[in-house]
């Protein structure tokens, strides 16, 4: 089909990725990759059964994010943790009804929930209302023995009562500027940078 | 892209049809989860107005609706009461009244979703007019050859059967011929419309030829007791010539896939072994069709007329 993740952009970002360069970078490849190995470790820190761990990404920035956290937590502590997908949009409290309805992207949930200890990921956070959705549409898939969030970037400006467990960097934005995703040839899974731009540079995100 | 309405495949683009399929795909995801339930259109309401009597048809869309949390009104008029095409409008103009946010019509006049679809606020989705359309059944047959075949493009589809009166068959054929497949129609000679070559499909009245190289076949619904006499001499006959068995399937290509509408009429358009065994896929037409159908009604319930639009003289 030809609607596949869009490259280049993050499920906060800009559309327009020809004006990511504009702004300022807020984390670059090296920051990013020592996030997560942080994150990861963090991770192992909080939950000693480590074997009950479950990564569950939100599409579209969240996937590789919760990839490379797999891959580190393989790395320093040998066990193999779960990766799921968990689009959220069906979810979601503010589907307008006039216009274009947005574009699903894929669920896959390659293990049961129950009991598990469901580490939630996604790339930026700002009202809280996506991983309010995440967790709707995670319990109708069973009955997790936690919830915990990791956020690759932590905007502020919360609309709910979420806090995140886990934060790759926190960045004090005003509401009208977009944060930016940006990865190597146009893939996110080699994420490169991380970038807010003006307000300007569009409208809210 | 994608209008107010589905009244057609015919007023479809092959981007809108791509963005219907590719929405039934993570549809389809959500009924294989045990809780086959989200809480998309929730406080919606979505009306089933079927003049004409369906069952299958008013279930997937029902199950459809359901399983994205509307709330799912039925309400099927006689047909004998409401001759008039005053009446079917008025009955439309109350409905919309309640305030539904997307309303299935059914009706065995072709043209009545459309006449309905000009007084209505709320989206008018056909669930078959007459010898018209029938879209959701084309767009379900289309999800089922992707499905199947990993591709619609390049495929050669065999439509077998009465296409003269058939709303799937015209909606199948402007669906597949958009989607780039080749489509070939067969049936009694009667039975193929005289102008049906301008739709770009290649008729035939032997099913060998039409079978040949064919990677679906389709066929078609006879309604014995209207037809026979008058456009094939009896339903044994046409079993014998246009009935698909196993020998017959032979001329198509090897891994061809065979569909059917339904209700199948057991040994006259399929025979027994085929109508409930591979290469048929009957029954996953029928689980697509509710994946379809919460694509569609995800994508066009709530999608009402704007205020300054309204086309209503009253």
């Amino acid at each position: 089909m030809a609607q596949e993740t869009p490259p280049s952009i993050g499920r906060a970002a800009a559309r327009g990725a020809s004006a990511v360069s504009a702004g300022r970078v807020l984390l670059d490849d090296t920051a990013i990759a020592r996030a997560l190995t942080r994150i990861a470790h963090e991770i192992l820190e909080r939950n000693e059964d480590v074997s009950q761990l479950y990564l569950v990404a939100i599409p579209n920035g969240g996937v590789p994010l919760a990839r490379r956290l797999a891959a580190n937590l393989r790395q320093i502590a040998e066990v193999d943790v779960p990766v799921g997908v968990l689009d959220t949009t069906l979810y979601r409290d503010d589907l307008k009804m006039t216009g274009e309805r947005p574009l699903l992207r894929r669920t896959e949930m390659p293990s049961a929930v129950d009991e598990r200890v469901v580490v939630l990921v996604d790339d930026v956070v700002k009202t809280g209302r996506t991983i309010r959705a995440a967790m709707d549409a995670l319990m109708d898939f069973g009955r997790p023995r936690m919830v915990q969030v990791v956020g690759l970037v932590d905007r502020g400006h919360r609309e709910l009562p979420i806090k995140l467990d886990y934060v790759g960097k926190n960045v004090p934005t005003s509401p009208r500027e977009t944060v930016s995703l940006r990865g190597r040839d146009g893939d996110l899974e080699g994420l490169l940078e991380v970038t807010l731009l003006p307000a300007d540079a569009r409208g809210d995100a | 892209m994608i209008g107010r309405d589905l009244l057609g495949i015919e007023d479809l683009e092959r981007s809108d049809i791509e963005r219907i399929l590719h929405t039934a795909v993570h549809m389809r995801e959500v009924g294989e989860r045990e809780v086959k339930k989200v809480p998309t259109l929730r406080g919606r309401t979505i009306v089933n107005l079927f003049f004409e009597s369906s069952t299958r048809t008013r279930a997937s869309f029902e199950i459809a609706g359901k399983r994205l949390s509307a709330d799912v009104v039925n309400f099927s008029p006689s047909s004998s009461s409401m001759k008039k095409a005053e009446s079917i409008l008025d009955t439309a103009r109350t409905l919309d009244a309640m305030d539904p946010d997307a309303v299935i019509v059914r009706h065995e006049v072709s043209g009545v979703p459309k006449s309905i679809a000009d007084v209505l606020d709320a989206p008018v989705i056909n669930a078959g007019d007459g010898a018209h359309e029938h879209p959701t059944q084309a767009l379900l047959d289309l999800f089922t050859v992707q499905q199947e075949k990993g591709r619609i493009d390049g495929l050669t589809v065999t439509i077998v059967g009465d296409i003269l009166h058939s709303r799937v068959a015209r909606s199948n054929i402007y669906g597949f011929l958009k989607m780039g497949a080749e489509v070939r129609v067969a049936a009694p000679p009667p039975m193929i419309p005289p102008a049906i070559e301008e739709l770009g499909v290649k008729a035939y009245t032997s099913l060998r030829e039409a079978l040949d190289g064919a990677d679906v076949v389709m066929a078609l619904r006879i309604q014995n007791e209207r037809l026979a006499g008058s456009y094939f001499p009896s339903v044994r006959e046409y079993a014998a010539t246009f009935g698909l068995d196993r020998s017959k399937l032979h001329y198509a290509k090897e891994d061809a896939i065979v569909m059917h509408p339904g209700p199948v009429n057991r040994g006259v358009e399929l025979s027994h072994d085929l109508a409930d065994h591979r290469p048929s896929v009957i029954l996953d037409q029928v689980r697509n069709g509710v994946a379809i159908r919460m694509a569609v009604l995800y994508l066009f319930a709530g999608r009402k007329r704007e205020h300054g639009q309204s086309r209503r003289t009253s």
